[in-house]
């Protein structure tokens, strides 16, 4: 359309149970799902992370029977309780390899732009516009402005993907990417694995970004290789050549451009409402006195949502739980880096430890890492969204401050009144070994993490 | 749905930035059907305190135009964030910024986002609570006998006022997106999802990377 808006062919779909409205829209309008083999469907944001279902609160139940239904009456492949490979929309996306680079992948859900990580645009919807995929394929879109976020230099040990998101988040507000698209380049971003790409590109969206991307690489090609629903043999030799010319040319021209030194970035941890509220562990909790007077009341209010006394040290402040988990942070990756800080130690807090997928809890059950985190106290439980958002009843009691490797620190999120920090998978180990919020690096002398 | 181009009625304010789509309703809510109205749980842990009593913010009720500061809507998609606006009676939210899918969703439900300047939102919500008049058309609204501009895209004030609806719009490119999926399917085959094998992958190779 001549206002710069596109009807864009939709690739990859993927629906979890919270898509209950758009199937109804669908039904209401006795439409068929327009191309059910490109349409996947997932228990996640439900999913109960410990007994069966049958002992699940019956709104609980009703919400994955219903997608179950709704995907068996359109001939949808549907990855239900029970299913191996089952797990977060964005985290079994990938792993099952219906993330390909170059594709346009499209979900209910506001992290979608983690599928990036291969190159691919990944963006969420709402339910009309799920309702719209489904009927017709394709998605309206206007087209973004672009935005580079180079990250040279090397990450210091204990840094990852998640504190170079909530730096830049940090610096340019939770808003500060609005109505652009990201890619992240730079010898940093290079030199991270699929998975800690999968971490920086989740992030996006609390940058205000429409969807960030990494360009694909050996790295992509290396993990894309061999997945369930990956092209094979000569197909995906055909696939790895078009991929491989899906980089921006070396001179592209970005409507704006940030860069960091990955050298200087310490582990961060939140502190306020938002993601934006953000700082390294070895700074103090920001003063709203000195802050401009815009900034200041949004300030004062978050501070005493999370009863914080401006000007104290981030350091020490005592936490009451933890979560590791989340299409953010539970990857295998996010386990063993977790489960590094955490080998031969105790926690002082109890904590849950969600991984994101089936098949990364058996992976990780295979390594023994599940053993780490029993013998330290904490429990191990099923794949799901889980304390990212409390659907399932996995909640942070009221006045409870958790560290949590999750990515969205609003008031209420975890649970009504829960005071969310978020960390790195590494950080939150530290905070469950100490009870309170720590810096993890002198925790990794020694280890190999 | 219907569209309208012109609304007056009472506005309220919500002095507060980055609104998120998870105050606006909390996820808890989400399991309900729609029919039964999404309005009472809309910012409910904002209003309500957890013993029941309301919580010290201006009231909503009889407001069909809302201000905010800015990224209001930010975060999750859940589209449950503009059914809880509208089944309340909001009709348009002013501020300074939106959270990009919250704006998508509010126009496919007949709400208006309009973006206005930092400095009339600031204005605008000393004055509140006001009656402001809105026209889609003009992209304007007038209080106390000013008028403001605000800026909303073309495409959505087409769709806000004829009230139309994608699936019917998109309708109409049938044989486009046809053609398209076919031209995909012949050059590149290998978009379409390969039939996996029996094999259950790890997750572990290579991961160290
Ligand atoms: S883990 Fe959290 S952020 Fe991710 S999809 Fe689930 S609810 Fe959303």
């Amino acid at each position: 359309r001549d206002d710069g808006t596109s009807l864009l062919s939709v690739y990859r779909h993927l629906v979890h149970e919270v898509s209950h409205h758009d199937f109804a829209k669908l039904e209401e309008r006795d439409l068929p799902v327009a191309h059910p083999e490109l349409t996947f469907g997932v228990a996640d944001h439900y999913a109960p992370t410990r007994g069966a279902l049958q002992e699940a609160d019956p709104s609980i139940a009703r919400m994955i029977q219903t997608l179950a239904t709704n995907a068996e009456r359109h001939g949808i492949r549907f990855f239900g309780l029970g299913d191996p490979q089952r797990g977060i929309v964005h985290v079994m996306g990938p792993e099952q390899g219906l993330t390909l680079p170059g594709l346009l992948i499209v979900c209910g859900d506001s992290h979608t732009s983690t599928h990036g990580a291969f190159g691919s645009i990944g963006f969420g919807i709402g339910a009309t516009e799920v309702a719209h995929v489904l009927a017709t394929q394709t998605v309206w879109q206007r087209r973004p402005k672009s935005m580079r976020i180079r990250v040279d230099g090397r990450l210091g040990p204990g840094v990852g993907a998640k504190d170079i998101a909530l730096g830049w988040i940090a610096r340019l507000g939770a808003d500060g990417a609005r109505g652009h698209a990201i890619e992240y380049a730079g010898p940093a971003v290079r030199g991270l694995s699929m998975e800690g790409r999968l971490t920086l590109c989740n992030l996006s969206i609390e940058g205000g970004a429409r969807f960030g991307m990494v360009a694909p690489d050996a790295t992509t090609l290396a993990y894309v290789q061999g997945r369930p629903f990956a092209p094979k043999g000569a197909a995906f030799d055909a696939a790895a050549e078009a991929w491989s010319t899906l980089t921006s040319d070396t001179d592209a021209a970005f409507d704006r451009e940030e860069s960091i030194e990955a050298g200087e970035i310490a582990p961060v941890v939140t502190w306020g409402t938002s993601p934006e509220d953000a700082a390294p562990i070895t700074a103090t909790v920001p003063d709203p006195a000195r802050a401009d007077p815009s900034r200041a009341q949004r300030m004062r209010a978050a501070l005493d949502y999370r009863a914080l006394s401006p000007g104290r040290p981030l350091e020490g402040t005592p936490i009451d739980q933890v979560f590791i988990g989340s299409c953010t942070n539970a990857r295998i990756e996010d386990l063993r880096l977790a489960a590094a800080v955490l080998s031969g130690r105790r926690a002082r807090v109890p904590g849950i430890v969600s991984p994101g997928s089936g098949l990364v809890k058996a992976q990780a059950e295979a390594e023994g890492l599940d053993r780490i985190f029993t013998d330290a106290g904490l429990d191990w439980v099923e794949a799901g969204c889980s304390m990212c958002v409390g659907m399932n009843g996995d909640r942070v009691a009221p006045g409870k401050r958790c560290a949590s490797t999750t990515n969205r620190n609003f008031r209420g999120r975890q649970g009504p009144g829960a005071r969310t920090h978020l960390m790195s998978p590494a950080m939150a180990a530290a905070a469950a070994v100490t009870g309170a919020l720590t810096d993890v690096r002198p925790m990794l002398v020694g280890r190999a993490a | 749905m219907s569209g309208w181009t012109h609304a007056a009625g009472p506005a309220v304010a919500l002095p507060l930035e980055n609104i998120d789509t998870d105050q606006l309703i909390p996820a808890r809510f989400m399991s309900a059907p729609r029919k039964e109205g999404y309005g009472r749980f809309l910012l409910h842990d904002l209003r309500w305190r957890q013993d029941g009593q309301a919580q010290d913010i201006p009231t909503l009720d009889g407001a069909e135009i809302l201000v905010s500061g800015r990224n209001f809507g930010c975060g999750s998609s859940r589209e449950a964030a503009v059914y809880a606006l509208v089944d309340h009676g909001i009709r348009a939210v002013l501020a300074p910024s939106f959270g990009d899918i919250f704006a998508g969703n509010a126009v496919n439900n007949g709400l208006l986002p309009a973006q206005i300047e930092d400095a009339l939102a600031e204005r605008l919500m000393t004055r509140c609570p006001a009656r402001i008049a809105i026209d889609i058309d003009a992209r304007s609204l007038s209080f106390e006998g000013e008028t403001h501009p605000f800026t909303l895209e073309a495409t959505w004030a087409e769709k806000l006022i004829n009230g139309w609806d994608d699936i019917d719009l998109t309708a109409q490119h049938n044989d486009t997106i046809a053609a398209a999926a076919d031209a995909r399917r012949r050059e590149q085959p290998w978009v379409w999802p390969a039939a996996p094998e029996q094999d259950l992958r790890t997750t572990g190779r290579g991961a160290r990377g």
